[in-house]
């Protein structure tokens, strides 16, 4: 039995309506996405949902105490908690550059964890 | 000290409106350009806004506000932009004059050829919505909150409940909750969500806060400190509907209730506002009804991508450097006649050059006291003499006359000034 799936899409901000024609798991069709992005969205999410996290990490002798840091691409939805744990363990020391790797290859997904800014000393 | 008196462009705010205009402004061919900040470091509100989705128009890349602001800071730096911080702007007048107070200058008054106005907006807050109640502690704007959790590092509470239904308050709500809060829910009084659709998925679907529309709060509890809120649905005209009442125990309450322009520098300026953007009238070149006084980003109408607020503000910088360059340029076309040594005034005040080459111009002037001896009426450009002539004697009763000849032309148009002294012979 084919069912319709109804949800938004993310990949950017225009946060399409999208409607997903489903049989046992896989895509037969997509109507409402906007642009071929939100095709392969609709793919992914019915399939293995992923997100971008975004947190802070402390850092020692920084102009500011926090670091802001981001993944470099979305890590799978089910995973956020323990990506944020394992991220919340980072201590860094100041000064970092942007885009440094802040962590590697998170829980083993390939994916790094970057700082989101550059972060000089304290004066 | 500043390293001019007086700028092509200066830009009020280094949020990414301004960040751009600084930008655009030195790649349009303005030579002084100078960027005012009252915090501690460039890029405004979206240092504080450390989620993703920055980018993806501009850049094509998907970046946290911090790593988009950051980009554009360097781009600017590049361009040798003066840059000032910790210095509030604190007046503006309709001739582009600025009063700054600066922690490092003190009080200082610049002047500026054109101004681009970028101060971005700021959050509504309880007062203007009107929830009665004491005043407890734990009662904030969702992004006073966004500041303290994402750069001073400290939780506004644990149990959260966030009044309306923005993008501030959604990402927060997702914040929060990475951060071990428990947001308890989001309540809209409208009857549909009043941020983006993508925020309602991967800030509160994706970690199953529920969101409440047609409801608000009518009551808070607690004295000290928030203990809970009294929430309450409403019908299509805002009215309570009774025995629909709810207590939601919380220590933390989040206003996400709107953002307005900045405007109040603008009014001082004589710059008029438009009442439905709260933003000044603005026509394609992003200029005010004042002339020279331009603005771009949220100090206009909020935008809800970052990226317009770039492109408004590379509009807007390319036109004050045009206004900015017309105006030196007709400065430059005259030469201002200064009173020197023993001269009270000098008529004209100022010279066009062009009618100097085509014919003699007279200058006359009253001294300040007498020289009972010969003098010579000297006009000179700081360093070298251009004409003189002699007098018997010079008195204050009596007008003294020079003429300055078309032979004259080529040493006057290199001269930034003409100055005028009457010396014994
Ligand atoms: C709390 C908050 C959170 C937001 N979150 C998002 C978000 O997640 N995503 C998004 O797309 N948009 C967000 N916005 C909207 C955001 O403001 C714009 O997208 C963008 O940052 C606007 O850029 P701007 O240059 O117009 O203003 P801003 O970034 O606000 O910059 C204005 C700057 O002007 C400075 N300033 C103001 N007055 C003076 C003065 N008198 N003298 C000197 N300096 C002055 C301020 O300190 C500030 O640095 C948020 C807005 C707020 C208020
Ligand atoms: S379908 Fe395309 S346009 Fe629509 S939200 Fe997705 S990415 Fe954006």
């Amino acid at each position: 039995m084919a069912e319709e799936v109804n949800f938004i899409c993310t990949a950017c901000p225009q946060g399409c309506a999208l409607t997903v024609l489903m049989e046992n798991g896989e895509v037969l069709g997509v109507t409402g996405n906007s642009c071929k992005k939100g095709l392969d969205y609709a793919n992914a999410e019915t399939s293995d949902p992923r997100r971008m996290v975004a947190t802070t990490v402390k850092i020692r002798n920084g102009f500011h105490p926090l670091l802001p840091v981001y993944t470099e691409r979305p890590v799978p939805k089910p995973m956020i908690p323990q990506v944020l744990a394992e991220i919340r363990k980072v201590e860094l020391e100041a000064p970092v550059v942007m885009k440094t790797v802040v962590l590697e290859n998170v829980l083993g997904t390939g994916i790094n964890v970057l700082a989101s800014r550059s972060m000089p000393a304290k004066k | 000290m500043l390293a001019k008196q007086i700028y092509d462009v200066v830009i009020v705010g280094s949020g990414p409106g301004g960040v751009a205009a600084a930008i655009e402004a030195k790649k349009a061919g303005a030579d002084d350009v100078l960027i005012i900040e009252r915090d501690t470091e460039l890029g405004g509100i979206l240092l504080q806004c450390i989620h993703n989705g920055f980018g993806l128009e501009l850049l094509k890349e998907d970046l946290p506000g911090p790593g988009y602001a950051q980009h554009f800071i360097e781009e600017m730096l590049s361009l040798h932009v003066e840059v000032l911080l910790n210095t509030m702007v604190m007046d503006i007048t309709p001739q582009r004059h600025l009063f700054l107070s600066s922690k490092e200058h003190g009080y200082v008054e610049i002047e500026a050829r054109s101004i681009v106005l970028a101060m971005g907006c700021r959050e509504r807050t309880r007062a203007q919505i009107r929830i009665p109640g004491y005043r407890p502690n734990g009662i904030y704007t969702a992004g006073t909150a966004q500041r303290w959790v994402n750069v001073e590092g400290y939780m506004p509470g644990k149990e959260v409940v966030i009044l309306g239904s923005g993008d501030i308050g959604m990402i927060m709500a997702r914040r929060l909750t990475f951060e071990g809060a428990h947001v308890e829910r989001v309540l809209e009084i409208q009857s549909y969500l009043s941020g983006l659709s993508r925020n309602l998925v991967q800030c509160l679907q994706d970690y199953d806060i529920p969101l409440q529309l047609n409801h608000t709060i009518k009551r808070i509890l607690g004295k000290n400190r928030v203990e809970a809120i009294e929430a309450v649905q409403v019908d299509e005209k805002w009215n309570f509907v009774p025995g629909t009442e709810e207590i939601i125990p919380c220590d933390t309450l989040l206003l996400s209730v709107g953002l307005i322009p900045e405007n109040e520098l603008s009014r001082k300026a004589g710059v008029k506002l438009d009442p439905i953007t709260s933003g000044p009238y603005v026509d394609e070149t992003f200029q005010t009804n004042v002339p020279g006084i331009f603005a771009a980003g949220n100090v206009v109408h909020v935008y809800d991508l970052v990226d317009w607020v770039s492109e408004a503000g590379f509009s807007a910088g390319k036109s004050a450097a045009k206004y900015a360059i017309a105006l030196r340029n007709a400065e430059a076309r005259y030469t201002p006649l200064v009173a020197g040594k023993n001269v009270r005034y000098v008529v004209p005040h100022k010279l066009d050059k062009s009618t100097l080459e085509a014919e003699d111009v007279r200058l006359q002037m009253r001294v300040t006291r007498p020289i009972e001896q010969p003098v010579w009426v000297e006009v000179h450009d700081g360093e070298n003499l251009i004409t003189r002539k002699a007098e018997r004697y010079v008195r204050p009763g009596e007008m003294v006359t020079v003429v300055l000849k078309t032979k004259n032309y080529a040493d006057v148009a290199k001269a930034s000034k003409l100055t005028i002294d009457i010396n014994p012979r």
